[in-house]
């Protein structure tokens, strides 16, 4: 379409312009932020429980005064008008602002904490120091970085959280679920772990399971849990628990959704402060090659660096422990082959195209644990020692990816950047959904008008449409269960459903409404 | 080897296109001039509203005609020689065909209202016209659309997200009431209403009033009163593109006569979508059905034909589905707007008006002829094989959950809707 923006009259013109209500509100909550961004520069504040408590008022304040302005006392429904249109949404000015201050927090919190105001030894100075009231107040101890961080990261999750349930108030689904991911960021991600450390306890969030807490099992936490006892045996205990049997279970009643949708983290946060930029994600072809060969290389990734690190962790002598370098190897190995195997004899011909990548995988993990055995008697891969790969994934994946990447970029490729292109756990998730799952989305016979609302809102890019208009059930690894393309679909198609496995990946050669003898069809297709 | 022409690059144009493909390796040549690519018609206000940008509407990528060997032509048909099977372009060049298809949609009606050539004034079909709108719609404070149908209630929400003041003008008692039975037509003008659109029910365009730069001034009503506007939507229905087709031996009355097997009266042509007009209706059915669903079944059946599996077009139970502003609508089968001798409407509203539901059944047998609902989704697979297997409106009302579409944790109506059918059954 043609030039958009116009004159200064407000009739006629597009949905682009923020009503004055909405700039006040703006205005407030960067005042919050602001008070952030002096104590950054070391201004130091008289009363730092005061200033910390009025920053995080106004920042809640002013997103609660901007959600109500653009939500209340209208209609409850689809609330995207202008959406393409506005600047911070709509990949302009703003969004790049955004974009790239946000980029540059995130290189500043994983590598150069000190700039913050952390302080090794001795008191804190700048924004870190504002948090040390709270800190104390939770945890005992003075702030860091990472308290820091996880303060603003659930106080987004809640006041994003309340914007998004305004937004979606007509949605059941949308609304549990919101409050569901709040639940979890707060209790599971936030004070639990923060109550811990207070109680001398190791450092667990239980809703943080592996590969995506790819330290979990990393040489140092095992000592950490080891020493603590009782409660440190049951956390490593629930950590596998949780990856082996409750994962697994819910996944194949609900699919992946439980977790991405309703429990992480990540998510969590994709789907409240990132809900305004879901429909940036990239839907084509293309992409959707990258993303299968990404995210199932990080998948290889930390299950070869997870085996390394336990490997050099782990002892030669069976007289000390049980679980020594050999069995764990040879079992990891027997295990790995196993799964391969199972998948390969009950899935092959949902497998058809996807079989090649699934083997090439296995056999670069098979190929790498022999590597472990063959190089070198302390967990090298190929001449590298199991700790620095630790530090290469932490380095690339957990931080550069997840972080810089993954939210950094939330308004240039859209929120789900991550959870689509890197994360390890949806991969694992992904596969079981596509393949032993009752999740599926079901479209609604023929009435599908390919206005493609579904896939413009899908923020795991995942072209919705060319699966309705076929009137084909979407049963695809990547998606989140976030129901959007549900709620957006002005013809009332799709449907998150749990039923039967059986004929749950389906195509039909003619779309229901139209009598054609199907039986011909079908005998005339085989012939 | 066979050359296959289809005129019209819309869903039932392009729908044959495809199928043809998929049973075939015939040549085949789709020819449009409103858009490089096919696009979705109906998502034409998305677009405007900021929902969605343009590359959003093509249902395909741009790759995939070529490597699905469907070749494009941005062209606009002048003439149609059938006899030497050739096509003449504006562009003065031409192309022969072997086979022809005609998929060439609609076009809005205009019915000589005085002041209808007025800058200002305009519908919303083409790629073009929402060009317009934009352009049209500049400074633009107060617009009227003529005319109550489905593409007049979504220009309202259109133009309502760009503050423009909208007059609704329509013939019927309630919106949409010559589809609508009246109980559901009412509970859409309310909500249309409290979405701050002016609706004037029985109220008709008398003409359209000028300015000296040729812009529309005003609107004058049947009853005399006079609107001011700056934007006048035609939106009084659509009707088949024929003018190509004028003075040719095509036969043509409403729209391009064809019989069963979308062939129209002239060897190695065939009609499809839109612009289509069934010599002998379905019963149950209209001859001209202008909706998304008949452009793409006749696609899929006419494709069938002409690769070597003739097949008639046999359309099953009636299905559509709208969206009034917020309100969601779906029918499946007959729920007449005026319903005749022997066919009783139970009729149930949730209390907060935006959910409705009109059941259509037999008085004689009570079988189970159609329904309406608003603000409720439900399976088209379901209804589809209940109006197949004639069952009853018990039957439909006590199974009911079955059809149910609505997302997870909706609230869900059945036991209400049941008990109040029981109740009515009693009063009767
Ligand atoms: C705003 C709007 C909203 C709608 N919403 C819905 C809805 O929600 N549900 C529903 O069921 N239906 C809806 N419809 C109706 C639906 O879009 C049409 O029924 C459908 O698009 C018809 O498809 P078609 O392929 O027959 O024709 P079209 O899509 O109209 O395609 C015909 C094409 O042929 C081209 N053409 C015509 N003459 C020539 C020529 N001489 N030379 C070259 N090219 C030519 C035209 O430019 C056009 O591109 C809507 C329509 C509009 C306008
Ligand atoms: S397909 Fe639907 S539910 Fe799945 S991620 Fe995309 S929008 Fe969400
Ligand atoms: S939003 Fe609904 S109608 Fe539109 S393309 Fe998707 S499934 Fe089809």
């Amino acid at each position: 379409m043609s030039k958009i923006e116009r004159n200064m009259s407000l009739a006629g013109q597009a949905p682009a312009a923020l009503s004055a209500t909405q700039r006040i509100a703006s205005a407030i909550g960067l005042i919050g932020l602001f008070i952030l961004v002096l104590a950054l520069a070391n201004v130091n504040f008289p009363n730092k429980t005061l200033f910390l408590s009025l920053s995080l008022i106004l920042m809640t304040a002013g997103t609660v005064i901007f959600a109500n302005d653009l939500y209340r006392g209208k209609h409850a429904g689809i609330k995207n008008d202008g959406i393409w249109f506005k600047s911070m949404t709509g990949r302009g000015l703003w969004a790049w602002i955004t974009g790239i201050a946000l980029t540059l927090f995130y290189i500043v919190l994983y590598w150069f904490p000190e700039f913050l105001g952390l302080t090794e030894n001795g008191p804190n100075t700048g924004v870190i120091s504002l948090f040390d009231p709270l800190s104390y107040l939770i945890n005992g101890g003075p702030a860091s970085q990472w308290f820091v961080y996880g303060t603003l990261y659930t106080l987004a999750i809640f006041i994003f959280g309340y914007k998004f349930i305004l937004k979606y108030r007509n949605n059941r689904y949308e609304v549990l679920r919101t409050f569901s991911v709040m639940f979890f960021q707060l209790g599971f991600a936030f004070l639990i772990p923060e109550i811990l450390i207070r109680l001398n306890q190791p450092y667990f969030n239980p809703a943080n399971i592996w590969p995506l807490n790819y330290d979990l099992f990393a040489g140092y936490k095992v000592d950490e849990f080891l020493s603590a006892g009782n409660i440190g045996v049951f956390m490593l205990a629930f950590g596998l628990i949780s990856i082996f049997v409750i994962t697994p279970i819910l996944t194949y009643k609900y699919g992946k959704r439980w977790y991405c949708s309703w429990v992480c983290g990540c998510g969590g946060l994709a789907e409240t402060a990132g809900d305004p930029y879901r429909h940036l994600s990239d839907k084509s072809l293309f992409a959707w090659k990258v993303e299968r060969w990404v995210i199932h290389s990080v998948l290889v990734f930390v299950t070869v660096m997870t085996i390394a690190v336990v490997y050099s962790f782990l002892g030669e002598n069976a007289g000390d422990f049980w679980l020594t370098r050999d069995v764990f190897l040879w079992g990891a190995a027997g295990f790995l082959t196993l799964l391969f195997a199972a998948i390969m004899i009950f899935k092959r011909n949902e497998l058809a195209k996807d079989a090649k990548y699934g083997a090439i995988g296995y056999l670069v993990i098979i190929l790498s644990i022999i590597g472990i055995n063959y190089f070198s008697g302390n967990g090298n891969i190929f001449f590298f020692p199991g700790y620095q790969l630790r530090e290469w994934y932490g380095f690339l994946i957990g931080a550069a990816f997840s972080g810089v990447i993954g939210v950094g970029f939330y308004p240039i490729f859209g929120n789900r950047v991550w959870c689509r292109f890197g994360c390890p756990m949806a991969a694992i998730l992904g596969m079981q959904q596509r393949l032993f799952s009752k999740f599926r989305i079901t479209t609604n016979g023929g009435q599908c008008i390919s206005c493609g609302n579904c896939s413009t809102y899908c923020e795991m890019g995942i072209d919705v449409r060319a699966y309705a208009q076929k009137g084909e059930n979407i049963v695809r690894s990547s998606c989140v269960g976030c129901g959007i393309c549900s709620a957006v679909c002005p013809r009332g198609v799709l449907k998150l459903e749990n039923d039967s496995p059986k004929g749950r990946i389906n195509s039909e050669e003619v779309l229901l409404g139209n009598d054609v003898d199907l039986l011909d069809l079908i005998n005339q297709k085989s012939r | 080897m066979e050359h296959i022409v289809i005129i019209g690059n819309g869903i039932a144009g392009i729908t044959c296109a495809r199928h043809i493909r998929k049973n075939s390796d015939k040549r085949i040549t789709v020819i449009s001039a409103e858009s490089d690519y096919f696009f979705s018609r109906t998502a034409l206000m998305y677009v405007y509203m900021g929902h969605m940008k343009w590359e959003h509407l093509k249902p395909y990528e741009d790759w995939f005609w070529e490597k699905n060997r469907i070749e494009l032509k941005k062209a606009w048909v002048e003439k149609i020689d059938f006899q030497q099977k050739r096509l003449y372009f504006s562009s003065e060049e031409t192309m022969s065909y072997d086979k022809l298809v005609l998929a060439i949609g609609s076009v809005y009606n205009r019915f000589g209202w005085e002041g209808q050539d007025l800058k200002g004034v305009q519908g919303l079909v083409s790629k073009q016209d929402l060009e317009l709108l934009e352009e049209n719609t500049q400074n633009c404070k107060r617009a009227v659309i003529i005319g109550g149908g489905l593409i007049g209630v979504e220009l309202a929400e259109m133009l309502k997200t760009r503050n423009i003041e909208v007059s609704f003008l329509i013939r019927e008692k309630a919106f949409w009431q010559n589809v609508l039975p009246m109980q559901d037509a009412k509970v859409i003008s309310a909500h249309v209403r409290s979405h701050g659109v002016d609706l004037r029910q029985e109220t008709q365009l008398d003409k359209i009033t000028g300015d000296d730069n040729g812009r529309v001034k005003s609107v004058i009503t049947g009853a005399g009163e006079e609107i001011e506007c700056q934007l006048v939507g035609l939106c009084a229905g659509v009707r088949p593109n024929i003018e190509l087709l004028k003075d040719s031996a095509l036969e043509t009355e409403k729209g391009i006569l064809v019989n069963e097997y979308l062939q129209t009266n002239i060897n190695d042509v065939y009609a499809i979508g839109d612009c289509v007009q069934l010599r002998e209706a379905k019963p149950n059915r209209n001859s001209i059905e202008a909706v998304w669903y008949t452009g793409r079944m006749m696609g899929e059946t006419l494709a069938q034909s002409l690769t070597g599996n003739l097949r008639k077009y046999n359309p099953g139970n009636w299905f559509n589905s709208a969206k009034f502003f917020d309100i969601e609508y779906q029918t499946y089968g007959k729920v007449s707007a005026d319903p005749p001798e022997g066919e009783v409407h139970f009729n149930w509203q949730h209390k907060d008006n935006t959910k409705a539901i009109t059941i259509a059944f037999n008085a004689s047998d009570n079988k189970f002829l159609g329904i309406n609902t608003f603000g409720i989704r439900m399976r088209h697979e379901v209804f589809d094989r209940w109006l197949d297997e004639k069952k009853s409106i018990n039957y439909v009302l006590q199974n009911l959950k079955e059809a149910s579409f609505d997302p997870e944790f909706y609230d869900s109506y059945e036991k209400q809707i049941f008990r109040s059918f029981k109740e009515n059954i009693e009063q009767v």
